[in-house]
């Protein structure tokens, strides 16, 4: 009787933690492909399971991507990836154009009111929907009004539409149809900068919210074919395009996910699999097979963001003197072979009206002047401090283990402590609980003004607690005002501030490779200072 | 016979040369194993860097060496720990047996039925990093299996009839268990050592990969893994030492074992 009782308990022990191991799998699976996956693999076609590179002679591509798209919705997208991609399916009235400015797109034009307030767009003629329907006002309203919150509690969907953080109060007070084909949208407060905050409000068919998702039918030079997550999205030209029509049939775009995501789009690059690879990491450079490489930066700002608030860097003294005893062009020689471009403020180069290079030459590595300022702060020997660095980020972590050996020339002693991406993000980024780290910050919509405000003092996204009364000031006026020359000295003057008073240690806009198939033509490749991929450019030799 | 000698003298020789060199790495390196120099990036093997120089113009000799004290002081402490407790724990359970050990028994089979490293994640993520976190974490993983070891041995020994006169003579339990029955079973036990030590050696290795495990300012062998797998086409040198040296400090310690356990007449 015991043995029974034995079996039997052994019976029960072993379902328990059968059931543990599979609850435990099925959880991990569903946060993984994301809510939207089950939904999108369901509406696919059978036939599109398998592509059709073969059949459809050499004029079609496949473009390698390291992230899974998080949604179709285009006003949904939050990876920078997926809006990159996204930007072949749909347009917004205006669309982000490769000298960072924007270019009509779904409206042909537009009048604003001279106090700054009203924006009056006239829709382009002619331009339809992947369906063939031509779109109309009330598709714009539709839109416009969605990405204004309209099925979100009233709080934008668009960051940029956002006009206060804590209430989700929204930038725009109304949008109207016009006279005609006109769309009036009215404003809060005047902002020079709105039609690029447009690029983000892209025009889907009215009503269609619930199912944009599943079937994405937008204006863009590129119909949508299929989707499988985790695998792959094709696109289709697009005939009825109202601009200059794409030169490919048809692009999939294949998703490599992982920590081995990049090595494994290489080594396709190399069997010739893959046509064309973004955002490569220079070390890669002579690792791509026949592929031509042209170099590009990543559009961001690589810096030892410093918490201003937590001692001793709340005293500039101190910022300073670490901004002196750092060897900037050494790093950028380690960690990007030379080719990263050095910034020394929130700015990065491809916002060519904005980009001050000779705020890079203010602190050269100077030993005795660095020592001199941590004397006078109070630290004659130096201090003990962390660096924290996100793990999967190898140039972060690299740039961080130099910092930390060059401080100790001017005795600081730099801990390095390696987190995961997650962890980064709530307690570095979002919790503001951290000494110094090592990151890259980009701008979410392609605007200086993105990579400047968020330092003013009571910004939510400020994570180093940056706080000067000028720079405030500064940043406020140049929102607000209607002069763009003079919101153009405005912006300059903050960066001047945030590199005076060293806020962070500006280091560099790192290098990044994209790398095309030889059978392309490499100047088809039109570069962007934000984040899109535009396929529509590329061709064959 | 012969051959089973063979196995412990290559063993040991390989283990003593392996250790030795480690030590070495205490003391003396050829170069900082911090020190960049951009003229040496990606240098090839050779006289000036044996083991060449990997992307930031180091010395990999000389991170090799002290990667190599890391990785082998992190595997020796892990030994320890694991082998404490699972001794303690698998000698108590063998020899008095009973509900308490079926319980800490299963309680073992449920760590073990996961794998080591994802557990080693988990605590990670709760400890945080640092060495003494992966130590401890890695530590208690070694336990089930060491404890498991030492029971089986137990049991197959306690009803022996040596146990039993020493029992009938009154010697105390905890004096058979560490003096008598214990060196009985010690073949066993330096065998599942050897095993434990390359298992130890390989999880600090494979830790540091995935990049939960020392500070990435200390070199060691599984981290420098980790940052030449972006170079294995360009510098596969890079990867390779590192690699070689992992591979040496586990095939010395395992053919000692093989050997000890061939010389002593233990089953595999």
């Amino acid at each position: 009787m015991p043995k029974l009782l034995k079996r039997a308990l052994l019976l029960l022990v072993v379902a328990a933690m059968l059931a543990a191991s599979l609850c435990a799998c099925t959880g991990g699976t569903q946060s993984g492909t994301g809510p939207s996956a089950p939904a999108q693999s369901g509406e696919l076609p059978p036939e599109s399971a398998t592509p059709t590179e073969e059949s459809e002679g050499k004029n079609s591509v496949t473009v390698g991507i390291a992230q899974d798209l998080d949604t179709l919705d285009p006003h949904m997208a939050v990876n920078a990836g997926t809006s990159e991609v996204l930007f072949n399916l749909f347009e917004g009235l205006v669309k982000a154009s490769p000298d960072g400015g924007v270019i009509p797109a779904v409206a042909s034009g537009w009048d604003v009111s001279p106090d700054g307030l009203t924006y009056t767009f006239t829709l382009r003629e002619g331009v339809t929907f992947h369906n063939g329907a031509p779109v109309t006002v009330e598709d714009v309203l539709y839109s416009l009004r969605r990405c204004n919150g309209g099925e979100n509690d009233g709080v934008p969907i668009v960051s940029s539409f956002i006009l206060d953080p804590a209430t989700g109060e929204s930038l725009i007070k109304s949008i109207e149809p016009g006279e005609g084909d006109q769309v009036v949208v009215t404003l809060a407060e005047p902002r020079l900068e709105f039609p690029y905050f447009l690029t983000a409000a892209h025009i889907i068919p009215a009503d269609s919210g619930s199912t944009i998702g599943s079937n994405p039918i937008g204006t863009g030079p590129f119909s949508f074919v299929s989707f499988t997550p985790q695998e792959s999205l094709t696109v289709k030209r697009y005939d009825g395009y109202w601009g200059d029509p794409a030169s490919l049939d048809e692009v999939t775009f294949r998703i490599y996910t992982g920590a081995s995501a990049v090595s494994s789009m290489v080594m396709a690059l190399q069997a010739g699999s893959l046509d064309l690879v973004i955002h490569l990491p220079s070390t890669y450079a002579d690792q791509v097979g026949d592929c031509a490489v042209l170099q590009s930066t990543m559009k961001l700002v690589q810096a030892l963001y410093i918490n201003n608030a937590v001692e001793p860097f709340d005293d500039v003294r101190v910022r300073q003197a670490m901004y002196y005893a750092i060897d900037v062009p050494e790093i950028i020689d380690m960690v990007c072979d030379g080719a990263g471009v050095p910034t020394g403020t929130s700015m990065y180069p491809a916002q060519q009206r904005y980009f001050l290079p000779e705020l890079a030459e203010t602190y050269t590595q100077d030993i005795e002047k660095a020592k001199q300022l941590l004397a006078d702060a109070g630290y004659p020997d130096g201090f003990d401090m962390t660096i924290t660095v996100p793990s999967n980020y190898a140039q972060h972590v690299d740039t961080g283990v130099i910092i930390s050996e060059q401080l100790e020339a001017v005795g600081i002693n730099a801990e390095v402590v390696s987190v995961q991406w997650e962890t980064w993000v709530s307690d570095v980024y979002k919790g503001r609980n951290f000494e110094t780290t090592v990151s890259g910050i980009s701008a979410s919509d392609m605007t200086a003004r993105e990579m400047l405000v968020r330092y003013a003092s009571d910004h939510s996204k400020n994570f180093i607690n940056f706080s000067d009364a000028e720079y405030d000031e500064v940043t406020a006026k140049a929102q607000t005002t209607l002069d763009e020359s003079e919101q153009m000295a405005l912006y300059k003057r903050a960066e001047q501030i945030l590199n005076e008073q060293a806020a962070s240690l500006w280091l560099q806009d790192l290098c990044e490779l994209v790398a095309i198939s030889p059978e392309l033509d490499p100047d088809s490749f039109t570069f962007y200072c934000t984040y899109v991929l535009d396929m529509s450019s590329v061709r064959f030799k | 016979m012969k051959r089973k000698n063979w196995y412990l003298a290559a063993g040991t020789a390989l283990t003593v040369i392996m250790t030795a060199w480690t030590v070495l790495g205490f003391f003396w390196t050829p170069y900082d194993p911090s020190a960049r120099s951009s003229a040496d990036k990606y240098a090839l093997p050779s006289l000036a860097h044996p083991f060449g120089c990997d992307y930031m113009g180091r010395d990999i000799f000389s991170r090799a060496l002290e990667g190599a004290g890391t990785t082998l002081t992190i595997a020796a402490a892990v030994l320890v720990i694991g082998f404490v407790f699972g001794l303690l724990i698998g000698a108590l359970c063998g020899y008095y047996g009973g509900a308490a050990d079926a319980l800490i028994m299963r309680l073992c089979d449920a760590v073990s039925a996961f794998p080591s490293i994802l557990l080693a994640l988990v605590a990670i993520a709760l400890l945080g990093r640092g060495k003494y976190n992966i130590i401890a974490a890695l530590g208690v993983l070694f336990v089930p299996s060491f404890a498991r070891l030492v029971r089986g041995e137990f049991l197959k020994q306690r009803d022996r009839d040596y146990v039993k006169s020493a029992k009938l003579m009154g010697v105390s339990d905890l004096r058979i268990i560490f003096v008598h029955i214990l060196p009985n079973t010690w073949p066993v036990l330096l065998s599942g050592l050897t095993i434990g030590f390359n298992n130890a050696v390989l999880a600090e290795a494979s830790m540091s990969y995935l990049g939960v495990g020392v500070s990435p300012t200390e070199p060691s062998l599984g981290y420098m893994l980790s940052e030449s797998q972006a170079y294995l086409l360009k510098a596969p040198w890079f990867t390779a030492f590192p690699a070689l040296v992992i591979i040496l400090l586990i095939l010395g310690v395992g053919l000692v074992g093989e050997g000890v356990r061939g010389e002593l007449g233990v089953e595999p």
